[in-house]
C-alpha cells in the first residue's frame, strides 16, 4: 500500500535519476579530453563574422535557398502521402518493422546511397528526405489516431469497410493534430535539405560547409541568417485566410518542381549494378562463405562495436544535458513566469530557443570543434543545444497552455509547485522521443570527423567501400530500431501512472 | 473591506454597488451563469493578497500530492529554499498542521494527504481545495461554490469551519438552506445584477421578502 502511494511520482522520479546516473557513469568513458588550446584567433573572426555578416552574391543566394525550400517540400508532401497509406496498415508488424527500419537511417546516409545511384541531382535530394520521413510520418500519424476517442468510430455499422470507418472518424478526429505536426516536419525538412549540401548536394549547405572551411565567417554568418529567416518566416506563408490551403499548397508544389534542377539520365544499369554487386563484400559474392563470415566478423568487432559504443555514450550525455538545459531554458521564455503583454527577459528567451532550435546541429558541432577540438564535447554540446532549444520551446508552449490559479506564487515556487510537477511527464516523454533522434542525429556530427558510427559510413563512402557502408548502416538502424523499442517501453511504463494532458508537438 | 460603485464589467457584471464589512459573512446566491464567478473574481482582485481564496476549478496540481496541494496556500509565506525542501522531503512543523487540517475537513491523513490528488474523487478535491484556502490563514475567505461536491452534513460542518476560522467570508452557494443557515447576509445575483441584497432575519422573517430567493430561479 505505501509502496504503491508514491508510484506516480516515483516511477518519473526514479526514470530521471536513472538516466542522470547512467549519464555520470559515461563521463569517464567518453573522449571528453580538450585538444584545442588557443581557438581564441578563430572564435575572434566568427564573432566579427557575425557581428559583420556578408551575402553571397544575390544569386547563389536566392538559388540555394529556393532549392532548398524545393527540396524539402516536394519530399514533405511526398512523404505525408506514404505516412498516411502506410500508418494506415500500421497495425501489420512487418509495417511497423518496415517503417523504423527507412527512418531509422539518416538523411545524410539516404543521400549518399541514392547518390550513388542518381548523382548529385534533385532525386537524390528529394529521395533522401523523403524515404525517412515517410517512415516518421507513419509512425507518429498511426499515434494519433491511436489516440483519438474511438466512441464515434463504434457507432458505425459494423458492416461498414474499413476505408470509410478510417476516413469518416479516426482521420477527422485526428486531422487538426497531424496538420500541426506535418507543419513542424517541414520545419525539420527543411533543415535536413540544408544540411544535404554538405554532402555536395547543391542547397544551403554546400556554401555553408564552403564559407565555414575557408574561413569566410562573414559569409557563412549571412547565409545563416538568410535560413534563420526562411524558417521564421515559415508561418506567414501559408496565408489560408485569403487562399484555401490546399491552392496554396499545390501553388508551392508546382513552384518546386519548376525550380528543381535538371537531373542526369540514370541507367537502370546502374542501379542494378549497385543494388547486385557494389553493396555485398566480394568474398559473398564469390561464393566463399567462409571469407565472408570472416569480413563480417572483421567489420563487426573491428569497427561497429566501438563505433556503436561510442556513439550511445555520447548520445547518452546528451540526452541528459538537453533535458537539463530545457529545464533550465524554458522559463525565460514562457508568458507563465514573465506575463506582462511586452517583457525583454521573455523575449529573449524565446530569440535564443529559436536560435538553438533552428540552427542545424552540425553548425553547433562545427563551432565547439574550433574551439575544444576533435572529442565528444562538440559533439555533445551541438546535440544538447539543439534539443533543448527544441524540447524547450514544447515545454514553454505546454507551461503557458495551464490555466493557473489567480493566487498562483511566482519565481522559484511557482516552478516548483505549480509548473514543473504539471508539464513533467510530458517532459519525459518528449525527451524520450528525442533519444531515438539524438542517436540518428550523431551521425551527422561523423561527417565532422566525430567518431561516432557516423564517421565511419562516411569514410566508407568516400573510400567506395560501399559494402562496408551498407553493413554500418544495417547496423546505425538495428540501434536506432532497438532504442526506439526500448524508449517506446519505458514510456508506455511511465504513461500508465502519469497521464501527460497535452499529447506531443 | 470590499466596495463596488457602480462597476461594470462587460457583459458579465452590470451596475454593482456593493459594500462588504470586514467583520461580515456574506452569502451569494443565483442561478448558474449569472454572474457569482464574475463578482467573486472582482472582489478577490481588490485585495488578493490578503484573501484565502477557493475559486471553483480548484486549480490542483494532478502529479503532486494531497499535502503538497495544501501545502501551497503557504508558499508566499516561506523562503523558496524551504518551499523546495518541503517539496523534496515533507518537513515536520507543515506535516502536523496539515494533518490536523485535513482531519477537520474529514479526510484521513494516512489515507488520503499522500496520494497525488488525480487518485482522489470529486468531493475529496473539493476539500483539498479548501484545505489550501483554509492553510492561508487569512483573515477573508472567498470561495465559490466550494461544497457543492460535499454531502450535506459534511458540507454543514465545513461551512462553519470555514465561518469559525475568518472574520469576513463571502462564499457562492446554490443550496439556499445553507445560506440562511449560516450566514448574516445575503446577495442574491441574475444576468449580472444584483437583484435583492439583504440581512436573513429579514428574508425568512418577512414572507413578501422570501419570494425575492424563488424569484431568482425563475
Amino acid at each position: 500500500m505505501v509502496s504503491s502511494i508514491f508510484s506516480n511520482i516515483k516511477s518519473s522520479r526514479n526514470l530521471s535519476l536513472t538516466f542522470l546516473i547512467v549519464a555520470l557513469l559515461c563521463i569517464p568513458f567518453a573522449d571528453l579530453v580538450i585538444y584545442q588550446v588557443e581557438p581564441w584567433d578563430e572564435l575572434a573572426r566568427m564573432g566579427q563574422g557575425i557581428m559583420r555578416p556578408s551575402f553571397p552574391e544575390l544569386s547563389i543566394l536566392i538559388d540555394s535557398l529556393i532549392i532548398t525550400v524545393a527540396f524539402a517540400l516536394i519530399a514533405i508532401l511526398g512523404a505525408t502521402f506514404w505516412g498516411l497509406l502506410l500508418a494506415l496498415v500500421f497495425q501489420f508488424r512487418i509495417v511497423r518493422i518496415f517503417c523504423a527500419s527507412i527512418r531509422a537511417v539518416h538523411e545524410l546516409f539516404w543521400g549518399l546511397i541514392f547518390m550513388q545511384v542518381y548523382g548529385l541531382s534533385a532525386t537524390t535530394g528529394v529521395l533522401a528526405i523523403l524515404v525517412p520521413f515517410s517512415g516518421i510520418f507513419a509512425k507518429m500519424f498511426a499515434e494519433i489516431i491511436e489516440q483519438q476517442s474511438s466512441v464515434p468510430y463504434s457507432t458505425l455499422s459494423t458492416k461498414t469497410d474499413r476505408f470509410s470507418r478510417y476516413v469518416y472518424t479516426r482521420l477527422p478526429q485526428a486531422w487538426p493534430q497531424m496538420l500541426s505536426y506535418t507543419r513542424y516536419r517541414f520545419e525539420c525538412a527543411l533543415r535536413s535539405s540544408a544540411v544535404l549540401g554538405f554532402i555536395g548536394l547543391p542547397t544551403l549547405g554546400f556554401y555553408l560547409e564552403t564559407a565555414f572551411k575557408q574561413g569566410q565567417y562573414s559569409e557563412a554568418a549571412g547565409l545563416l541568417f538568410a535560413f534563420l529567416i526562411v524558417i521564421a518566416t515559415i508561418r506567414w506563408w501559408f496565408f489560408t485566410k485569403i487562399i484555401p490551403g490546399y491552392v496554396l499548397v499545390l501553388i508551392y508544389l508546382v513552384l518546386a518542381v519548376v525550380a528543381l534542377p535538371d537531373s542526369p539520365t540514370v541507367y537502370g544499369s546502374t542501379l542494378v549494378q549497385f543494388l547486385t554487386q557494389d553493396i555485398w563484400p566480394k568474398a559473398l559474392l564469390q561464393g566463399d562463405v567462409v571469407a565472408a563470415t570472416a569480413w563480417y566478423q572483421h567489420q563487426l568487432f573491428d569497427i561497429a562495436l566501438p563505433a556503436l559504443w561510442d556513439t550511445l555514450l555520447l548520445s547518452q550525455l546528451a540526452l541528459v544535458l538537453t533535458g537539463l538545459l530545457a529545464l533550465v531554458l524554458y522559463p525565460w521564455a514562457s508568458k507563465a513566469f514573465f506575463p506582462q503583454s511586452f517583457s525583454l527577459t521573455r523575449g529573449l528567451g524565446r530569440a535564443i530557443l529559436l536560435i538553438l532550435r533552428s540552427v542545424p546541429e552540425i553548425i553547433f558541432a562545427f563551432v565547439f570543434l574550433l574551439i575544444f577540438g576533435p572529442s565528444g564535447i562538440p559533439a555533445v554540446l551541438a546535440l544538447a543545444l539543439h534539443n533543448a532549444g527544441l524540447i524547450g520551446h514544447l515545454l514553454m508552449r505546454h507551461s503557458e497552455q495551464i490555466q493557473y490559479r489567480a493566487d498562483a506564487g511566482r519565481g522559484i515556487n511557482h516552478y516548483f509547485y505549480e509548473v514543473l510537477p504539471r508539464i513533467y511527464p510530458h517532459f519525459l516523454s518528449l525527451l524520450l522521443y528525442r533519444w531515438e533522434v539524438i542517436i540518428r542525429e550523431s551521425a551527422i556530427l561523423g561527417i565532422l570527423g566525430i567518431t561516432t558510427l557516423g564517421f565511419y559510413i562516411n569514410s566508407a563512402f568516400e573510400d567506395i567501400r560501399y559494402d562496408r557502408a551498407l553493413f554500418l548502416i544495417m547496423i546505425s538502424a538495428l540501434l536506432n530500431i532497438a532504442v526506439d523499442s526500448f524508449s517506446r517501453k519505458v514510456r508506455a511504463n511511465t504513461d500508465k501512472t502519469n497521464k501527460p494532458s497535452i499529447k506531443l508537438a | 473591506m470590499f466596495r463596488l460603485d457602480h462597476y461594470q464589467l462587460d457583459e458579465r457584471l452590470n451596475d454593482i454597488t456593493l459594500n462588504i464589512n470586514s467583520s461580515e459573512k456574506v452569502a451569494l446566491l443565483g442561478p448558474s451563469g449569472g454572474g457569482k464567478t464574475s463578482l467573486l473574481n472582482t472582489l478577490y482582485q481588490q485585495c488578493a493578497d490578503k484573501v484565502a481564496w477557493c475559486p471553483q476549478e480548484h486549480g490542483l496540481v494532478e502529479a503532486l500530492s494531497s499535502y503538497h496541494n495544501i501545502y501551497m496556500g503557504q508558499l508566499e509565506q516561506h523562503s523558496a529554499l524551504y518551499n523546495l525542501a518541503n517539496l523534496i522531503k515533507p518537513l515536520a512543523k507543515p506535516k502536523q498542521a496539515i494533518s490536523k487540517l485535513s482531519l477537520l475537513l474529514g479526510l484521513e491523513p494516512q489515507q488520503h494527504l499522500w496520494k497525488t490528488v488525480n487518485h482522489l474523487s470529486g468531493g475529496q478535491r473539493q476539500r483539498i481545495a479548501i484545505a489550501r484556502g483554509l492553510f492561508r490563514q487569512q483573515s477573508c475567505f472567498l470561495g465559490d461554490e466550494p461544497v457543492s461536491n460535499v454531502d450535506p452534513v459534511q458540507a454543514q460542518q465545513i461551512l462553519e469551519l470555514i465561518i469559525s476560522r475568518h472574520k469576513t467570508v463571502v462564499i457562492a452557494l446554490h443550496n439556499r438552506q445553507q445560506a440562511l443557515l449560516n450566514f448574516e447576509r445575503i446577495i442574491g445575483i441574475k444576468s449580472g445584477r444584483i437583484i435583492f441584497d439583504l440581512p436573513v432575519k429579514e428574508l425568512s422573517s418577512d414572507k413578501r421578502q422570501a419570494g425575492l430567493l424563488d424569484s431568482l430561479y425563475e
